[in-house]
């Protein structure tokens, strides 16, 4: 924002696009540069590391411990293994991981944009690339302003070959995630790999590239939503980077020590702050929906403070309430238990307890069974009404197995089955391959006289034969309107 | 653009548009969006380059890569015929009842066979056979014609009363044409009736008994188990094809109506025919 008064102000002819401002966001070491690379290092880490782990399910299951398999249709974690009607659990992380983003911040303002978002982590590793080819800041604004010289030319492609290589490396990586990391590996390599597996790892390393090396905090400022709705999850007790406006202004660069100035704030108008921001902000401005909350400004500060001998924490993060009581000479409390966050963390812990009850609950084996609708029933010759029913047993355990089948609460029922029992029996057994879906079709037949309704409430009762355990199924026999 | 101001409370410039008093400040995109728009330009030109695009006057561009729906349509169709070939050799070579026993074969039958009739044969017979006023129920275990593969292969391949030479026919006479009195058909009626125990006039169904044997044993049966040569229903279950009333019943006998059903055998191919009998096999009838 320009800060000249306003009668100096010469309004220009408006341009409705403006021209991109390059950051050189400036090299500064400190508490919170470091808790940033153990949380970028912990995260890549993840990345990089965890489709490598591996995990024994068995013959000619996949061994991979974390894998969202496509082709197969199941969702490999450790020893979970969730199957496609059970994506109401991948509901329930989304519903987790937004309630938390909301809790993170109403209680530290925007801690995600700052520390953990993926933007940020692969935007710190490529300026890094940068800083360490290419100088700090001064440097870096200093050569690209210099003609291409032999200097500039190879600094310069070193970068990009290394940010190419980088981001080669990390759309590659995403693919491990849905597709056997050695295979996979190997395939890419030796160019064998399938269109899919080329194309989805160009596209990553592409928006890798693009986003971390050229696009930077014009992703955070224009192209992310979060930022745009944050503001609904604060109130003046959360934490966000702020600058101690009461203490520091008036800002000068006036000697301090000199006894004839006037009273003077403990800013020294070093800009550091500024040079630091990696998108390009005046901190001292106020909270800004560009401000991510990254808290490089607070090291800037801080290390300034400490060569001037005062004390520190002129940027810091606080809240707007505490802030508003220092300036008012009041002591700042900590208010961490609000309205607010009691709502999110409640919410927070209801689906956590809801997530853990579905996982403990969990069964390996699921029944569907499907009343056929067209036709209701079948009257047979001899009097008898007869309904068709299609049963799935979907067996989630790698293991085949045997039960047998009989329906209960249906007076005179007795069964054929498509392929396994033509004549009519009372019970049926039925064998169902591991981890698979097996389809039987089972035909039931009563006589007229043992219906009283129209609809008669029965179960299927489904015995493992191996185990003991019974599973009833709730169903229902049609017969003629009555 | 006149009158353009610095807010005071932003300090931002306004662009100068104003209405009803209402100033539009001037935050302006970035530019590099602006080109991302003019890529999407350049790209959409391309693409009407490249693919077949712009109407002309009596044809249409046809696009430099020579792409066509219908031949990526054409190339889908045959390899999908590519796909089913080893299915469809073994088909076409083996009987139905040997492909019946084959479990995978079986199962091709079945889900081939299920849209198969679902396309053609579910307009009369009902989704999955549950059949029509009319039209026979195919779920059940009453057959007019045989309920066992071959059977059921026949009557799809070569249809009932569909002037087909090999077609299976039959006709009921039409009683009620100075044929029998309105009392004997009345009388025989009740005798019908009497198979399924639903007769109320002993002494009408002894009378109707002695027509019964005149005019219906030949086809229907003694006891009236029907006949599968002709097509005649059994009588005696509890699966009645126009009705089961005494009216039902002196209609049938006094003007008969009979089914039709077309010979798919120049509609459909060989496998489809053996696929969707094997489906219509399977509804629950089979034999």
């Amino acid at each position: 924002m320009d800060n000249t008064p306003a009668e100096h102000h010469v309004p220009k002819t408006p341009s409705l696009y403006e021209t991109h401002k390059k950051v050189y966001p400036q090299k500064i070491a400190g508490r919170f540069r470091n808790l940033k690379w153990k949380i970028s290092g912990a995260i890549m880490a993840f990345y990089f590391l965890a489709p490598w782990i591996r995990w024994d399910r068995g013959e000619g299951q996949p061994d991979q411990a974390i894998l969202a398999s496509m082709n197969l249709g199941r969702l490999y974690f450790f020893n979970i293994e969730i199957w496609p009607q059970e994506i109401y659990y991948l509901t329930g992380i989304l519903v987790l991981a937004s309630v938390g983003l909301f809790l993170a911040t109403a209680m530290a303002g925007r801690v995600w944009c700052g520390f953990t978002c993926w933007q940020t982590v692969w935007t710190d590793l490529f300026v890094w690339v940068e800083e360490n080819i290419e100088g700090d800041r001064n440097k870096r604004m200093r050569l690209d302003k210099a003609p291409w010289t032999f200097n500039k030319i190879w600094r310069k492609s070193l970068k990009q070959l290394i940010w190419i290589a980088f981001s080669l490396v990390t759309g590659a990586g995403f693919l491990f995630f849905f597709n056997d990391a050695f295979e996979t590996t190997i395939n890419l390599l030796t160019g064998v790999g399938t269109y899919a597996e080329y194309g989805f790892t160009a596209l990553f390393a592409s928006t890798t590239y693009l986003l971390a090396g050229f696009a930077r905090e014009q992703v955070c400022i224009y192209m992310c939503p979060w930022p745009r709705f944050q503001g609904a999850m604060f109130d003046e007790h959360s934490l966000i980077v702020t600058y101690e406006a009461w203490r520091g202004e008036p800002r000068s660069k006036a000697k301090k020590n000199n006894p004839n100035a006037p009273v003077l704030g403990d800013c020294v108008d070093c800009n550091l702050c500024v040079s630091v921001c990696p998108t390009g902000i005046d901190i001292r401005e106020g909270d800004q929906f560009q401000c991510i909350g990254c808290a490089l400004c607070v090291d800037a500060c801080n290390s300034i403070m400490t060569k001037l001998g005062r004390p520190g924490e002129l940027i810091t993060y606080d809240s707007i309430a505490n802030q508003v009581a220092r300036s008012n000479g009041k002591s700042a409390k900590k208010r961490v238990i609000r309205k607010r966050t009691i709502a999110y963390a409640s919410l927070l812990f209801a689906v956590i307890g809801l997530m853990a009850y579905g996982l403990i609950s969990r069964t390996e084996l699921e029944i569907n069974v499907q009343r056929d609708r067209s036709p209701m029933f079948v009257q047979l010759s001899n009097g008898d009404i007869r309904n068709g029913y299609t049963f799935k047993i979907l067996n989630m355990i790698n293991v085949p197995q045997t039960f047998t089948l009989s329906v209960e609460d249906l007076e005179g029922a007795q069964m054929t089955v498509i392929g396994l029992a033509k004549d009519l029996v009372d019970t049926v057994t039925l064998d169902v391959d591991g981890d698979s879906v097996t389809t039987f079709r089972i035909f039931v037949r009563t006589t007229k006289d043992a219906l009283d309704e129209q609809f008669e409430d029965m179960h299927f009762v489904l015995i493992n034969t191996a185990t003991g355990e019974r599973i009833d199924y709730d169903s229902r026999f049609a017969g003629p309107v009555r | 653009m006149a009158n353009i101001e610095r807010d005071e409370v932003s300090g931002t410039d306004t662009t100068g548009h104003e209405w009803d008093g209402i100033k539009e400040l001037n935050t302006p995109m970035p530019r590099w969006w602006l080109w991302t728009f003019y890529v999407t330009i350049a790209w959409a030109i391309g693409y009407m380059i490249l693919y077949p695009s712009w109407p002309t006057l009596n044809t249409y561009w046809k696009g430099t890569l020579g792409y066509s729906s219908r031949v990526e349509l054409n190339t889908a169709l045959q390899d999908r015929d590519k796909a089913r070939a080893p299915w469809t050799k073994k088909f076409a070579a083996l009987p139905i009842t040997e492909i019946a026993k084959d479990r995978q074969l079986l199962e091709y039958a079945m889900a081939g066979g299920k849209v198969i009739f679902a396309d053609n044969c579910a307009p009369c017979h009902g989704s999955q056979g549950s059949g029509a006023p009319t039209y026979p129920v195919l779920a059940d275990d009453d057959w007019l014609w045989g309920g066992n593969l071959e059977e059921i292969e026949t009557t799809v391949r070569y249809g009932i009363r569909s002037n087909h030479d090999e077609a299976r026919d039959s006709e009921m006479p039409a009683f009620g044409d100075d044929y029998l009195s309105v009392s004997q058909i009345s009388d025989v009626s009740e005798y019908v009736m009497s198979f399924t125990n639903t007769s109320k006039d002993a002494d009408a169904a002894k009378r109707g008994s002695e027509v019964f044997v005149e005019e219906c044993v030949a086809c229907h049966g003694e006891t009236g188990q029907g006949g599968r040569d002709f097509g005649a229903p059994k009588l005696s279950d509890n699966v009645w094809f126009y009705g089961s009333t005494r009216e039902d019943i002196i209609k049938q006998v006094s003007k008969p109506r009979h089914g039709v059903m077309p010979a798919w055998q120049a509609r459909l191919d060989d496998v489809s025919i053996k696929q969707v009998s094997i489906y219509v096999h399977s509804l629950g009838g089979g034999e």
